[in-house]
């Protein structure tokens, strides 16, 4: 297992985002949403960061789960788990920025494209994440990337963070233990 | 996991999968709530409704829940299809089978026919009531109803008053209240509460509806199936409904924070008074509402399990 950013690394990272987002000032006022569940907590520490800089009132925050939008159904040994959507916020009057932790194959950027489709129609959609690690299965890019590298599909990245428990924030790659009946 | 299988009873269901069942459900509530009430979670699946008995909040919940999972849905009521002509159930399901359909949901009036059909066709089977055998969705709606109220299920009290014996609703809700830990009490006409009850599903049976109502958390009324009911099981009505009716003096017995259910439709005057139908304690629209979400947590549930 190796660390490729910690706690500071991560509060460096993010803080970046929210210069980039806020950097674009024509795109405001933004609509943060994280993608359920990794992105939950990364969209409510950039949505406390961006509204530092540019104004509580210029930034709403809301949640996406893509659990019923998925392209593969569930597998044969998964209970899956419905999460809550959160759009409380009419999306036409902001540009949305999806967040995730790691952006990997793109399909579920993909899920949470529609999802936002379905509330409503934004003025424009970025994407925000914490990690791209490549290998891309659909043309999707990030907009705003906290950290870039290159991984293999045989490894795995795990984003850690204080909100779900974990002793300390993290981002971690290690090798991929192959489960039977897992999902990749 | 229901995943690839059909749904024919709450007989042998575990209380983990019910809970997940419901954890699902309160999934799909949500979607109800949205301007565009629809999600692709099984777009291109075909889901056919065979109902051969009267219904309106099964079907049309069914269909809702089928149509907000993006399946097509076709229905058959028996007047208007061959079953007029004489048709077997089991011809007219192997030919629905042969059009590739992914479920078929069953109402029919002889207990077992879902069972029947399951073993016969590569669609899968959801049971929407099989005479007076079980209501499997009835039930896990009900079971959703009563954990919303109380956060729980396990300890409660739940009283099911009236016409025990032709009831699957009783029968599916007495397997499943059994499994997730709630204690049952019955009462009703001695005439339509069979003498093996307590013995056969571990429940209680009671001399009054009062008794049963006494400090319950869960009052749940059964309709009075007067078309099942041949003459000689009650003396009349209106007997009926001044013995074992519940209006709100019965209903003050219960719980302060009790509710009271009904699987629908209601016989007003009858099994229940028209004040506590509408009264404050009443959930029954409340159950309606968990019907779409209980209904398309389960074809999610038993079709989306594989890729699209």
């Amino acid at each position: 297992m190796t660390r490729v950013l910690d706690a500071a690394g991560i509060a460096k990272a993010l803080a970046a985002m929210a210069d980039a987002i806020a950097g674009r000032a024509e795109d405001g006022p933004w609509a943060i949403v994280g993608i359920r569940r990794g992105g939950e907590h990364l969209a409510r520490r950039l949505t406390e960061l961006l509204r530092a800089k540019v104004g509580r009132d210029k930034v709403v925050l809301g949640f996406v789960d893509i659990t019923l939008y998925r392209d593969d159904g569930f597998g044969p040994n998964d209970w899956p788990e419905i999460g809550a959507t959160d759009i409380l916020f009419a999306p036409r009057d902001y540009t949305v920025v999806l967040v995730d932790d790691v952006l990997y194959t793109g399909r579920t950027v993909r899920s949470a494209l529609d999802v936002m489709l379905d509330y409503g129609r934004p003025r424009a959609v970025r994407l925000a994440v914490l990690v791209d690690r490549g290998l891309r299965e659909l043309p999707i890019s990030a907009d705003f990337v906290g950290h870039r590298m290159t991984t293999t599909a045989n490894e795995r990245v795990d984003v850690r963070l204080t909100e779900s428990g974990a002793a300390d924030d993290a981002v971690e790659v290690s090798e991929r233990v192959h489960k039977k009946g897992g999902r990749a | 996991m229901i995943a690839g299988k059909h749904l024919l009873g709450m007989r042998g269901m575990s209380a983990s999968t019910i809970h997940h069942i419901l954890d699902a459900a309160e999934g799909f509530r949500g979607i109800s709530r949205r301007t565009i009430k629809k999600v692709p979670s099984l777009r291109g699946r075909t889901v056919l409704s065979v109902f051969y008995e009267a219904s309106t909040r099964t079907r049309v919940s069914f269909e809702l829940a089928t149509k907000r999972l993006s399946a097509d849905s076709v229905n058959i009521a028996s007047s208007g299809s061959s079953a007029e002509k004489g048709e077997t159930l089991l011809d007219t399901a192997k030919n629905l089978d042969a059009m590739q359909c992914d479920a078929i949901i069953l109402r029919h009036s002889a207990s077992g026919a879902p069972h029947y059909i399951a073993d016969r066709v590569a669609a899968r089977v959801i049971n929407a009531g099989d005479g007076q055998h079980e209501h499997p969705t009835q039930s896990l709606l009900d079971l959703l109803t009563m954990r919303q109220c109380f956060g729980k299920l396990e300890g409660l009290e739940v009283a099911i008053c009236g016409d025990i014996a032709h009831s699957r609703v009783a029968r599916s809700n007495l397997i499943a209240l059994k499994e997730v830990g709630a204690r049952v009490r019955v009462a009703g006409p001695r005439t339509l509460v069979p003498a093996e009850l307590a013995e056969t599903y571990g429940c209680e049976v009671l001399p009054s509806i009062a008794q049963a109502v006494d400090g319950a958390h869960v009052v749940m009324a059964l309709r009075l199936q007067k078309e099942r009911m041949t003459a000689g099981l009650l003396p009349s009505l209106r007997e009926y409904a001044i013995e074992f009716g519940i209006n709100a003096r019965v209903l003050a017995r219960a719980r302060p924070e009790a509710i009271l259910m009904h699987p629908g439709p209601v016989n007003r005057g009858v099994e229940l008074s028209s004040d506590v139908v509408d009264g404050p304690r009443s959930v029954i629209l409340d159950q309606v509402e968990n019907g779409v979400a209980v209904r398309a947590a389960v074809l999610y549930l038993v079709l989306g399990g594989e890729a699209a």
